[in-house]
């Protein structure tokens, strides 16, 4: 327990990019041993690329990335972290129980194999071809090897893509099970519900930054949140502090937009004591406010019920 | 139980070569048929069409065709073997494993050692397999000929595993030996182990001299013709350093990308 205060991850001011196409743009990234955390963002946001970068397979631009307080690779060098990633890594002309022991002869010290295809779920298939597996079992092998040595980070880029549902349960259970033995876990996906199910802290990222982060309660909170709309006197502004406390408020050319879990509230308080007009109140749903949140044009078209100003 | 509660600070591991990793690797080699058809299988068949014909012929200093060809076909089969085994890179570039592999603390030279092993083991293996071929069929030398040539053939291999790390490393291709076996069938023919360099012409046979089959054939071949010619060393050491400084730096280009 000496090194509980140090970090799992710490990624700071990360960015990157590819020819034109900038990747990643100022990324912060902190990471308490023994979190579950979802990188949630849509395909193209930048999650692979950020993985890449903490885990030392490419070079930021800018930023620096430590894991447990050493280097990627210095923490690679001492079992400290490991990783599933989304394709590929496997050799097809071994068997499921070979590259394991071959994952493990590369480190000091493992785990024994047999415990790890266990874990894994998959000790009753050691003995067939990686290339007899089918998508789900050779997940579970970047699993199985990703557990050879024990790391205290452990890193799952997308780790359910083309799996089916019973495939995705049975891979999440896995994971779960192992996360309760507190190993910290990062994993990127763009399912919403996997990022709802297995995460106790959600990061959104969109075009290459950070655009949201918190608990999973907080983010389904902002999520299934309203919008309030209203037009209000820019000499009214200073009254908005007394406003009930709001996700975000933001004021831009005579209206007003507010995102909040409690709209009655702040209609309520806009009406009662200030000069709005106009107000609207948009009903967003979590996946339309997943899209708002990370999507390329953060516009969300969602139902929206509009009150007269003299409604209430 | 497992300790990932606790993050101990654990010592760096030095990411080295061991039986397991090797072991694994030669069983890959082995189990593959199309390996074992290049470096035992078409190698045997050219001794059975060119060499068995003229086992009993004599060269001008009285030693026998058979001798001869035996030798360089060996020649011919380890470079083939060691070529092959070292451009498996290619396929595990295409599969994602050396990408996997930079997960683990295994270091890049302690991955180039356990490939050149594996490329020496499965080139002794068709060494032994051509001079086990070679005997049946009636060829006969004395020990210190088996011997020197044996090892000469074998260790020349080491040349040839660079060369196939090298374009391992250049081709993204899963399929890298349909492209180096006609190559080493050429290299072979200008090195003289289909036939004797002498009866090439002298435009060719100049040409012969530099190319890098020529230095590692003249000397397993040395036994039996009573030759010896620094100018060999020098062409399997420059080779050699060609070979491997190429392997090198399309390694380090291969893993800056990604």
């Amino acid at each position: 327990m000496t090194t509980a205060s140090v970090p799992a991850v710490h990624a700071a001011g990360l960015h990157k990019s590819f020819g034109k196409v900038h990747a990643v743009r100022g990324l912060d990234l902190t990471v308490q041993p023994g979190e579950v955390v979802a990188f949630l963002g849509p395909n193209g946001a930048g999650k692979t690329t950020t993985i890449d970068m903490i885990l030392g397979l490419s070079t930021p631009d800018q930023g620096s990335v430590s894991i447990f307080g050493h280097t990627p690779r210095g923490a690679i060098a001492r079992g400290q972290v490991a990783a599933v990633m989304q394709t590929g890594g496997l050799l097809r002309d071994i068997t499921v129980r070979e590259t394991v022991q071959l994952n493990a002869a590369m480190f000091d010290s493992s785990r024994p194999v047999d415990e790890v295809l266990a874990r894994a779920g998959i000790l009753e298939i050691a003995d067939r071809k990686v290339e007899k597996c089918s998508g789900g079992q050779q997940q579970r092998l970047r699993f199985a090897m990703a557990l050879v040595s024990d790391p205290g980070l452990l890193i799952l880029d997308e780790p359910t893509t083309g799996m089916d549902v019973a495939g995705r349960r049975d891979f999440w259970t896995a994971i779960r099970t192992d996360a309760q033995r507190g190993r910290t876990v990062i994993f990127a996906t763009h399912y919403l519900e996997e990022a709802d199910a297995y995460a106790d802290r959600i990061v959104l990222v969109r075009q290459g930054s950070i655009v949201a982060d918190g608990t999973a309660a907080q983010i389904k909170n902002l999520a299934s949140g309203r919008t309030v709309k209203a037009s209000l006197p820019a000499t009214e502004r200073g009254l908005l502090a007394g406003m009930p406390p709001a996700e975000s408020v933001e004021y831009d050319g005579g209206r007003l937009t507010v995102r909040t879990g409690d709209s009655d509230a702040v209609v309520r308080y806009l009406l009662n004591n200030t000069g709005a007009h106009d107000v609207e109140v948009a009903a967003n749903n979590l996946e339309e406010a997943f899209v708002a949140l990370t999507g390329d044009d953060a516009v969300p078209e969602s139902t929206s019920i509009t009150f007269e100003g003299d409604l209430v | 139980m497992s300790t990932a509660t606790v993050v101990q600070d654990r010592k760096p591991s030095a990411g080295g070569v061991n039986r397991t990793f090797l072991w694994i690797e030669i069983k890959r080699m082995l189990r593959n048929r199309r390996t074992i058809i290049f470096t035992v299988f078409m190698p045997a068949v050219f001794f059975f069409i060119f060499g068995l014909s003229n086992k009993d012929k004599l060269l001008p200093n009285g030693h026998s065709y058979g001798q001869y060809i035996l030798i360089s076909l060996t020649v011919y089969a380890a470079m083939t073997a060691a070529t092959g085994a070292g451009s498996q890179v290619a396929v595990e570039r295409a599969q994602g494993w050396s990408r996997q592999l930079r997960l683990t603390p295994l270091l890049p030279g302690a991955y180039i050692a356990v490939k050149a092993m594996a490329a020496l083991t499965l080139s002794l293996v068709a060494v032994v397999a051509q001079f086990v071929i070679g005997a049946l069929a009636g060829v006969t030398m004395d020990a210190q000929t088996w011997l020197t040539a044996g090892l000469v053939a074998w260790l020349g291999s080491l040349v040839f595993a660079a060369l196939g790390l090298f374009v391992g490393y250049l081709m993204p291709s899963q399929n890298v030996m349909q492209i180096l076996g006609p190559a080493l069938a050429i290299l072979a023919m200008l090195g003289g182990l289909f036939m004797p360099i002498e009866i090439m012409g002298e435009t060719f046979g100049n040409i012969a001299k530099f190319t890098p089959a020529y230095g590692i054939g003249q000397l397993a071949r040395s036994p039996i013709t009573g030759e010896f010619d620094w100018a060999w060393i020098v062409n399997v050491v420059i080779w050699l350093v060609i070979f491997v400084a190429g392997a090198a730096m399309a390694f380090r280009r291969d893993t800056k990308r990604v």
